[in-house]
């Protein structure tokens, strides 16, 4: 069969299966009939249905990071297409490596404004690593190769290859991936400097208060990354924490992890951040919402940068010593100078430095009071926590306060359980997100942890669960407020709740039974173990729509423009600490 | 590498070649970049240089801190279709030349001492009429300024310009 002629449509499915793709996202439309004509004469590639394209996306995004794999996307022209920014620009944030396929109309009409046509090159362009218009067919198989490389290496991203109705119609000449993989212009560098690392590993060595912050680089860099970076943590006996990306790259366990950092991170990593005097950061990238005020963070610290992005580095923080390069590979370049050098660490300052974040840590940051009669929403987390902690469990979540709590509370052990929309926070992420995990890992337990407000934005997705039969979970923390948002109006604007309480909410239960699941709910803390334990033992997609108080906010809180020692810990906290003119305008 | 928490805060101008693929849609990518992270951008240039290799050159001239600077050549480094980003103020000597076309129109003793002012700055006339001269000059941006402002008073009425286009001296290329 080689070099026979294919149409343009079965050319590009030769590609995707020669890149090993087993599952494809996506919605038809015209466009792009050619292409579901051609997968309906196939069987090596399996199709989802999703109800909206934005939700094919997310649902691309959870397959991806649940497998680290790339999520495929199919979506035809015009409003298929421009339904799909949404969920590209946050792939883009969390450089998650997702292929775009979008229709487009006959190249003859393209700029005539013919029905659903869309510059949709022109728009992905800033929320795409890369993209394609493919004008000839026989680029066609040379372009969807060099996609998934530009997609999967470097800093992964999403890349939208646009396909135009003749070109899936045409005749041309399939061409395999090329052996050797060097693209003429695009180079991500993978190791870094030799010296650069002898320096590295001086400062590590050499710190009386170090720290690791780690981010989600670290889980795209692949299992071996987070097995090396436990491997060097536990070596030189180092506290580490999180980014909101990174959880599940260390053990969350292990009594070195001293939990998640940044706006709602823990007491003892924000100020063992503030206080180091040696910052690791391995693939995180200064994000606004893990330094706080610029000027005040971690002052007194040398700063070690790992990261794959060049334009990461010095960004938003100036750093002492940038090391550009793949996570695992640096990893590994300085464990190898740190065992030829024989390097120790410095055990006594260690020591010290250990018995002051015990002291930290003994504020217990995360503690509440859980009432007897209405369900704390840590209390429904910290549940869900224990009678699942047995079991292979894969957490993805909306956007919001329950999103916070989820990262507070819920323990990852490894890497890639846990999904959430961390640089864009897009609602209505968690749920097509869950069903992308749910369709590569489908005997493993799936669990959106939602608010109410989130899970209104893709709540259709649930039927392409049923159609599916993904038994996930969507565990919904309801305080019929968008808690986030009146968490902010409460601590910023004078308690004028304006446009934050969800009116006209559905019956959650009988909203789960519409669409051929299952719907539990709890009012009160008695009934929560019973409905986790249904929404467990069922075989089915569950809404278990837990009740909580209403009126529960997330701390620890760094409020805008504040810095790190500047945490609100608890309720009683926030009339003594008004925010700054300048923190108001931050988002 | 100098220390960077000693870095400068003060605005600089940098003159900046790009080598990118000539392909679809790349100076969109690049204006874009610059629209969209809110840079500055002072001149932009681009031409195919190679036609053979499909190869384009953007001389894009933009300012900012050091910060800024480092952080414009970084993202544009991250772009799939560039080949090489090369910082000309900085990365050694270069020659920085920007070319002209301006329209005068005259008469009398304006005319003939706009045609004598050109002839100070070397600027060649390349139409002419009764009433008006299109001069063209070459040179730093700097000249062409003075050039301009010299004509304001003699009937300058259109002016056209390339904006920068540089290449660093001595025998090393891009």
């Amino acid at each position: 069969m080689k070099n026979a002629q294919m149409n343009g449509a079965e050319i590009l499915l030769k590609a995707l299966t020669d890149q090993g793709v087993e599952v494809v996202f996506g919605y038809p439309g015209g466009a792009v009939l050619p292409i579901y004509d051609a997968l309906f004469q196939q069987k090596a590639i399996r199709h989802i249905l999703v109800r909206q394209e934005g939700g094919a996306v997310h649902a691309a995004e959870g397959y991806a990071r649940s497998t680290g794999k790339v999520g495929v996307v199919l979506v035809t022209s015009g409003p298929g297409a421009t339904n799909a920014v949404t969920g590209l620009t946050d792939a883009l944030m969390d450089s998650i490596p997702v292929i775009c396929l979008t229709g487009q109309v006959p190249t003859h009409l393209i700029g005539n404004d013919a029905f659903q046509e869309a510059d949709t090159t022109g728009i992905t362009r800033p929320c795409t690593k890369h993209n394609y218009l493919v004008k000839d067919v026989n680029d066609l198989s040379r372009v969807v190769h060099e996609a998934f490389y530009v997609a999967t290496t470097g800093r992964p991203g999403p890349v939208v290859i646009d396909l135009p109705k003749d070109v899936l119609q045409n005749k041309g000449i399939y061409k395999g991936a090329a052996a050797s993989e060097e693209h003429r212009s695009y180079r991500p560098q993978v190791r870094a400097e030799a010296d650069a690392i002898d320096q590295a590993v001086e400062l590590i060595a050499n710190a009386k208060r170090p720290i690791f912050y780690t981010g989600g680089g670290v889980i795209n860099s692949g299992n071996v990354a987070s097995k090396l970076l436990t491997e060097f943590v536990k070596l030189t006996g180092y506290p580490i924490t999180n980014t909101l990306m990174g959880l599940g790259a260390y053990p969350g366990s292990d009594p070195q992890f001293i939990g998640m950092l940044g706006m709602h991170g823990t007491y003892e990593a924000n100020l063992a951040m503030y206080n180091c005097d040696v910052m690791i950061n391995v693939g995180a990238r200064f994000d606004d919402r893990v330094t706080g005020k610029i000027a005040e963070f971690s002052p007194k610290s040398k700063k070690i940068h790992i990261d794959i992005d060049p334009s990461s580095i010095n960004k938003n923080v100036l750093v002492d010593l940038p090391l550009v390069g793949d996570v695992a590979t640096v990893l590994r370049q300085i464990m190898k100078r740190w065992k030829d050098g024989g390097h120790k660490t410095d055990k006594k300052a260690l020591a010290a430095w250990w018995k002051q974040i015990a002291l930290w840590r003994a504020r217990d940051c995360l503690s509440y009071e859980q009432s007897k009669k209405i369900i704390k929403p840590q209390y429904a987390l910290q549940r869900l926590q224990e009678l699942t902690k047995h079991r292979d469990t894969y957490i993805t979540t909306e956007v919001g306060q329950h999103q916070m709590w989820a990262a507070q509370f819920l323990k990852f052990e490894s890497p890639r359980h846990w999904m959430t929309s961390g640089g864009l926070g897009t609602m209505g992420y968690g749920l097509p997100a869950a069903i992308g995990a749910q369709v590569a890992h489908p005997k493993a337990l799936v669990i959106d942890v939602a608010g109410e407000a989130s899970i209104m934005m893709n709540i259709q997705e649930l039927s392409t669960a049923r159609q599916y039969r993904l038994p996930v979970k969507v565990f919904i923390l309801n305080n019929q407020y968008m808690g986030m948002v009146r968490q902010w109006q409460e601590l910023l604007h004078g308690s004028r709740y304006s446009e934050s309480y969800m009116e006209s909410l559905p019956d959650f239960v009988k909203l789960a039974e519409s669409f051929g699941g299952v719907g539990l709910r709890a009012t009160k803390p008695e009934e929560l173990d019973g409905v986790i334990e249904q929404m467990l033992a069922t075989d089915n997609f569950v809404i278990a729509d837990i009740m909580v108080d209403q009126t529960e906010n997330v701390f620890p809180m760094i409020p805008s423009g504040a810095a790190h020692y500047d945490m609100l810990l608890g309720p009683a906290d926030k009339a003594a600490r008004p925010v700054s003119e300048e923190g108001m305008v931050l988002v | 590498m100098a220390d960077p928490k000693k870095l400068p805060s003060v605005i600089e101008k940098h003159t900046i070649a790009v080598l990118v693929a000539n392909e679809a849609g790349v100076l969109a990518r690049v204006i874009g970049l610059f629209s969209g992270r809110g840079y500055n951008i002072e001149s932009l240039t681009v031409a195919e240089v190679d036609a053979e290799k499909a190869q384009s050159r953007i001389t894009i001239v933009t300012s900012g801190t050091t910060q800024i600077i480092e952080q414009i050549k970084a993202q544009l480094r991250r772009l799939v279709p560039v080949f090489k980003v090369s910082d000309l103020t900085i990365d050694g000597p270069a020659v920085e030349r920007e070319m002209a076309l301006i329209k005068v129109v005259s008469t009398g003793d304006k005319r003939v001492e706009s045609l004598r002012i050109a002839d100070i700055f070397r600027a060649g006339v390349v139409d002419s009429t009764n009433k008006s001269f299109v001069f063209e000059i070459t040179g730093a941006t700097e000249k062409i300024n003075a050039f301009i402002k010299l004509m304001e008073p003699l009937g300058l009425k259109d002016v056209s310009r390339t904006g920068v286009v540089a290449i660093a001296r001595g025998e090393k290329p891009l």
